[in-house]
C-alpha cells in the first residue's frame, strides 16, 4: 500500500492512512485534506470481508478506531502570528464525510456509515473531524442515529445537505458525477473531492467593509487609511445611499482581495508546488500541471464572509432608527459607537431592543441580509483566478469571527468594540429570539446555492434533548431546514459554561431558550436563583 | 378577536410532533403552581423585570398619570393611578416593562401558524391551544379551529376542562387531541388549590370521552397536593373508567420554576406545601396507573 490496490478492509484503511499521511507532511497539516467519503469507499470491502466471513463487525469497528487515533496523533503544527489569533487549534481540519450520495444520485448510507458514528460516540477526539450528510433520500434511523451522538455535546458530527450542495457545485461548472462525488473538506466548503482545488484565500470581514464605509475609508481601530472616502454618512438623507456607499466600498476591498490572492496564488505555483498530492488529484498527471498550477480538473478560489447577522443588523439599526422614524441622528449613533456605547447604555438597549434583527423570519431585517449575500456574490463570484477559472462565494468564518471582532470597534447594532462578529450566516448572538424555526426560515431565504457553503450554529440545551422524541424532533427540525434549501446546520449543545457566561452576559444570550415540564422560558428572562437552578440542573443532566 | 399572551413555536411537550402553542389569556381556575400566572386574568396586565430594568427613568418621565416612581427596588406603580395605558412597555428601552396581553385577529395568528408549516410536515406536529382556559374564548377558538381544519393542521387544546358541555362538545368537533389536565379528585382539595371545585371537570371529561375524542390526560404531581396513593388510586381508577380506548396519561412533575413570572406581576409566589414529586413518587404513580392498564408517562 499504496503501490497496490487494496484487496481488504484493512489495507484499504491502510491505504487510506498514507495517503493521508503523505498529504499532511508535504503541504501544512491545516489545510483541511479529506479522506473524502470514508464510508462509502470501505463499503465494498466491509462487505465482502462480512459475506466470507474474514471480517467482523467488532473488528471492523476495531480497524476504524485505530485510523481515527492515528489521525488525532497527527496534529497539525502550532500556528503563530495573525494566524494563531485567527484560528487557534490545532485541529488540520480533516472532515470525514459519513452518509451522503452516490455518485450515482442513490442513498451513500451502509452499515459503515453506522459503525463510523458509533466510533466517533465513543472516542470524542479532536481530530478527525466529521459530519452527517442528509439527503432526502437518507434513512431517518441514520438521521436519529447522529442526532443520538450530536447530544452528546462534543460538537460532532455537524449536519450537510447534500441535496443542496451538490446543486452549488453544478452551479460552478462541475459534472453531476463529481460533484456527486464530492463533499465538505474543512469547515463548510464544498468540493469534487479529488478532483478540485478548492483554496481558502482569505477571509472576509464584512462588518469591517461597513465600519470603514461609515468612517469614510478610515479604520477607526488603527486610525489608518483602509479603504475609499465613500462620502459622510452623516449627510446621506436616506438609505440608499448609505447601502451604495457599502457597495462602493465592498467592489474596491474584493477587487484589492483578489489581486493579493492570485499573487500568493502565484507564488504557491512556482516555489511550493505539491508533487504527492498532484499524483492522487486528477487531472493533474494527464494535464502535466501540478496541484497549485491548474492541474486538478477544477480549481476553485474561495473569499469567505464572515459576519452576515452584524452587518445585517448595522444596517437595519440605521435604516429603522436614523432614516425612516428618525428617533435618532446619525451623528448620535455614531458618536455613540466611537465611544463603545459608554455613558450610552440606554441608546444601546434601546438598539438591542427595538430593533428588527436576522435570524428571527422577519423580512425588515432578512430581506437586507439577503441583498447583502447577493452583493456579496456578485461582487466575489466569477473574478478570475490564476488559473483561468474563477472566485466564488464562501460563508464560512472558522473562528475568524472572534479574531475579526477583536479588530473591531462598537458597531451600530450595539455590539461593543472588541466582542467577537457573528459567525458564517448565523444570526448575531442573541439577536434571535424567536426560536429555532424562525432561525431556519431567516437563512432559507438566502440562495444557498450560490455559495460554496453556509454556516449556521444553533445552540441547544440538553433539556430539550431528553428524551428519544426530542432527538427525533432535532431530525426533523434538521429535514425541515434542508427542504427549505439550508446546506449545513450544527449544534451546540449548552453546557454549564455557556449557562454562566449567558448569567453575565445576558445580552448575548438573548436566544436560550430553557424547557422544563411543558413550561419554557428564555434564561434571559429569569431571576438569578432560578437561573442558578437551571445551571444546576444542567449540571446534573447525565447523559 | 381574543386576548393572547404568548405564542410558542418549536413546542415538543404539548402534543405530537413539533408544534406552535398559542396561549389565550384568562382562566376560571387559580392554581397554586401555575407556570403561566400571567394567563390567569383576562385583562391586560402590566409585567416588569427587574433584572432587564437599568434604572434610566424613561418609564416614570414619560407616564402621563405619573404613576411610577424609581426606587432602590426598581421600578413601582401605583396601581390606584396606573391606566394601563402601556406607553411606558413602549418606551422602556430594555422591555423590563411589557404589557401581558394582545389583541388578535383569527387571520392574524393564522398567518403566523402558517409560516410553521415545512416543520409541522416534517413532524407531523401542528398548533396547540393553549392558556389560560382556551374555553373562555371559546367563539374565537371554534373558528380558529376551524381555520387550522380547513389547511390540514393537527389541532390539539389545552383545557382545564372548566367550561359548559355543550361548548366543550362543539370545540371537540374540531379538536384532533385534547390535553386535558386532571388536578385532584377531592373536590375540596380541588377548590383549596384552584379556587374551584372538580365536579364540572370530572363530569366533562366523561362527557369528552363517550363522544369518542381522542384524550392525552394530564396530571401535574406534586407532592403535598395530589402526589399521595391515595388520590392516586382514585385518579386511576377514575380515568380506567372512561369511555374509549384512546386515553394516554402523562405526568408532569412539579417544578417551582415560575416563581420569577409572579414576581413580574408584582405578585409573591407562595409554594406553601407544595413540593417536587421523588422519584419513587412517580414510580408509585406509574405502577398504580399500570395496575389499571393505563400507559402513565413522565413528561408532556
Amino acid at each position: 500500500m499504496p503501490a497496490n490496490a487494496p484487496r481488504t478492509f484493512r489495507e484499504a484503511i491502510q491505504m487510506y492512512w498514507f495517503v493521508h499521511l503523505g498529504t499532511i507532511t508535504e503541504l501544512n497539516g491545516w489545510d483541511a485534506m479529506n479522506p473524502g467519503h470514508f464510508d462509502q469507499h470501505l463499503t465494498p470491502f466491509y462487505e465482502r470481508e462480512i459475506a466470507a466471513g474474514t471480517l467482523t463487525r467488532e473488528a471492523a469497528k476495531e480497524l476504524i478506531c485505530c485510523f481515527w487515533i492515528k489521525v488525532n496523533n497527527q496534529p497539525a503544527p502550532p500556528k503563530v502570528g495573525i494566524t494563531a489569533r485567527e484560528s487557534g487549534t490545532y485541529n488540520d481540519f480533516t472532515n470525514i464525510n459519513i452518509g451522503g450520495i452516490k455518485a450515482d444520485g442513490s442513498d451513500g448510507v451502509s452499515e459503515v456509515s453506522y459503525i463510523l458514528l458509533e466510533v466517533v460516540e465513543e472516542l470524542h477526539v479532536l481530530q478527525p473531524g466529521n459530519s452527517v450528510h442528509i439527503s432526502a433520500k437518507t434513512p431517518v434511523r441514520f438521521l436519529n442515529a447522529a442526532c443520538r451522538v450530536i447530544r452528546q455535546g462534543h460538537g460532532y458530527p455537524s449536519v450537510f445537505n447534500p441535496d443542496v450542495y451538490v446543486m452549488e457545485m453544478v452551479g460552478m461548472g462541475k459534472s453531476i458525477t463529481d460533484a456527486r462525488e464530492g463533499g465538505c473538506s474543512g469547515c463548510i466548503e464544498v468540493g469534487a473531492f479529488g478532483k478540485e482545488a478548492f483554496l481558502l484565500t482569505g477571509y472576509l470581514n464584512v462588518p469591517k467593509v461597513f465600519e470603514v464605509t461609515l468612517n469614510r475609508g478610515i479604520d477607526p481601530v488603527t486610525g489608518k487609511l483602509a479603504g475609499m472616502d465613500c462620502g459622510d454618512p452623516r449627510e446621506f438623507t436616506d438609505f440608499e445611499q448609505l447601502y451604495q456607499a457599502f457597495l462602493k466600498q465592498l467592489e474596491f476591498i474584493v477587487d484589492q482581495k483578489v489581486r493579493v490572492s492570485n499573487y500568493i496564488d502565484r507564488m504557491f505555483a512556482k516555489y511550493a508546488p505539491a508533487p504527492f498530492l498532484s499524483v492522487v488529484i486528477d487531472d493533474c498527471i494527464k494535464k502535466g500541471r501540478d496541484y497549485y498550477n491548474g492541474g486538478p480538473r477544477y480549481n476553485t478560489n474561495y473569499i469567505q464572509c464572515t459576519g452576515l447577522g452584524t452587518v445585517t443588523d448595522s444596517m437595519t439599526t440605521l435604516k429603522k432608527h436614523v432614516f425612516e422614524e428618525k428617533t435618532h441622528s446619525m451623528d448620535e449613533i455614531l458618536a455613540a459607537v466611537a465611544k463603545d456605547f459608554k455613558g450610552e447604555e440606554k441608546l444601546r438597549q434601546f438598539i438591542l431592543n427595538r430593533t428588527p434583527f436576522f435570524g428571527n423570519d422577519d423580512e425588515y431585517a432578512d430581506s437586507i441580509a439577503l441583498r447583502v449575500y447577493e452583493d456579496l456574490y456578485k461582487t466575489i463570484d466569477g473574478k478570475p483566478n490564476t488559473k483561468g477559472e474563477s472566485f466564488h462565494l464562501n460563508m464560512l468564518s472558522t473562528t475568524c469571527h472572534i479574531y475579526f471582532g477583536k479588530v473591531m470597534g462598537a458597531t451600530p447594532n450595539g455590539r461593543l468594540a472588541g466582542k467577537s462578529i457573528s459567525d458564517g450566516t448565523s444570526p448575531s448572538h442573541g439577536s434571535d429570539t424567536h426560536g429555532p424555526t424562525a432561525v431556519i426560515r431567516s437563512l432559507s431565504k438566502l440562495d444557498q446555492t450560490k455559495s460554496g457553503g453556509t454556516l449556521l450554529n444553533l445552540r441547544f440545551l440538553p433539556s430539550l434533548l431528553k428524551r428519544d422524541e426530542d432527538i427525533m424532533r432535532l431530525g426533523q427540525l434538521i429535514r425541515s431546514y434542508f427542504t427549505l434549501g439550508g446546506h449545513h446546520v450544527q449544534f451546540n449543545i449548552v453546557d454549564t459554561a455557556t449557562l454562566m457566561m449567558a448569567q453575565q452576559h445576558p445580552e448575548e444570550y438573548k436566544d436560550l431558550l430553557v424547557r422544563m415540564a411543558g413550561y419554557s422560558d428564555y434564561f434571559n428572562d429569569m431571576n438569578g436563583d432560578l437561573q442558578q437552578e437551571v445551571i444546576d440542573r444542567t449540571q446534573n443532566e447525565a447523559f | 378577536m381574543a386576548v393572547i399572551f404568548d405564542v410558542k413555536p418549536y413546542s415538543i411537550n404539548d402534543g405530537p410532533g413539533i408544534r406552535i402553542t398559542i396561549f389565550l389569556k384568562g382562566c376560571p381556575l387559580s392554581c397554586a403552581w401555575c407556570h403561566n400566572p400571567e394567563g390567569m386574568s383576562p385583562h391586560l396586565q402590566k409585567l416588569y423585570s427587574k433584572t432587564k430594568c437599568i434604572g434610566c427613568s424613561t418609564c416614570v418621565e414619560n407616564c402621563p398619570q405619573q404613576a411610577l416612581r424609581l426606587t432602590p427596588d426598581g421600578i413601582v406603580t401605583d396601581t390606584d393611578l396606573c391606566k394601563l395605558c402601556g406607553i411606558c412597555a413602549t418606551v422602556c428601552p430594555t422591555k423590563a416593562i411589557e404589557m401581558s396581553g394582545r389583541q388578535v385577529t383569527v387571520e392574524e395568528i393564522m398567518q403566523v401558524i402558517r409560516r410553521e408549516t415545512v416543520t409541522m410536515d416534517h413532524s407531523q406536529g401542528g398548533v396547540t391551544i393553549s392558556g389560560g382556559e382556551p374555553m373562555m374564548q371559546s367563539d374565537f377558538l371554534i373558528v380558529l379551529l376551524d381555520a387550522c381544519g380547513r389547511e390540514g393542521i393537527h389541532r390539539a387544546v389545552d383545557t382545564t376542562g372548566l367550561s359548559k358541555p355543550e361548548t366543550l362538545l362543539e370545540v371537540a368537533k374540531r379538536t384532533d387531541l385534547f390535553l386535558y389536565d386532571l388536578k385532584h379528585m377531592d373536590s375540596k382539595r380541588h377548590k383549596q388549590f384552584t379556587g374551584v371545585g372538580n365536579e364540572r371537570i370530572l363530569s366533562n371529561l366523561q362527557v369528552l370521552a363517550d363522544s369518542g375524542a381522542n384524550i392525552n390526560i394530564r396530571i401535574p404531581l406534586i407532592k403535598g397536593v395530589n402526589a399521595d396513593e391515595a388520590n392516586l388510586l382514585h385518579t386511576a381508577q377514575f380515568v380506567a373508567s372512561l369511555a374509549g380506548t384512546k386515553k394516554l396519561v402523562s405526568l408532569l412533575p412539579y417544578h417551582n420554576i415560575a416563581a420569577h413570572k409572579y414576581s413580574k406581576l408584582g405578585q409573591q409566589f407562595d409554594g406553601g406545601e407544595m413540593q417536587e414529586p421523588p422519584a419513587e413518587d412517580l414510580e408509585m404513580a406509574q405502577r398504580i396507573f399500570a395496575q389499571h392498564g393505563l400507559i402513565a408517562a413522565v413528561g408532556g
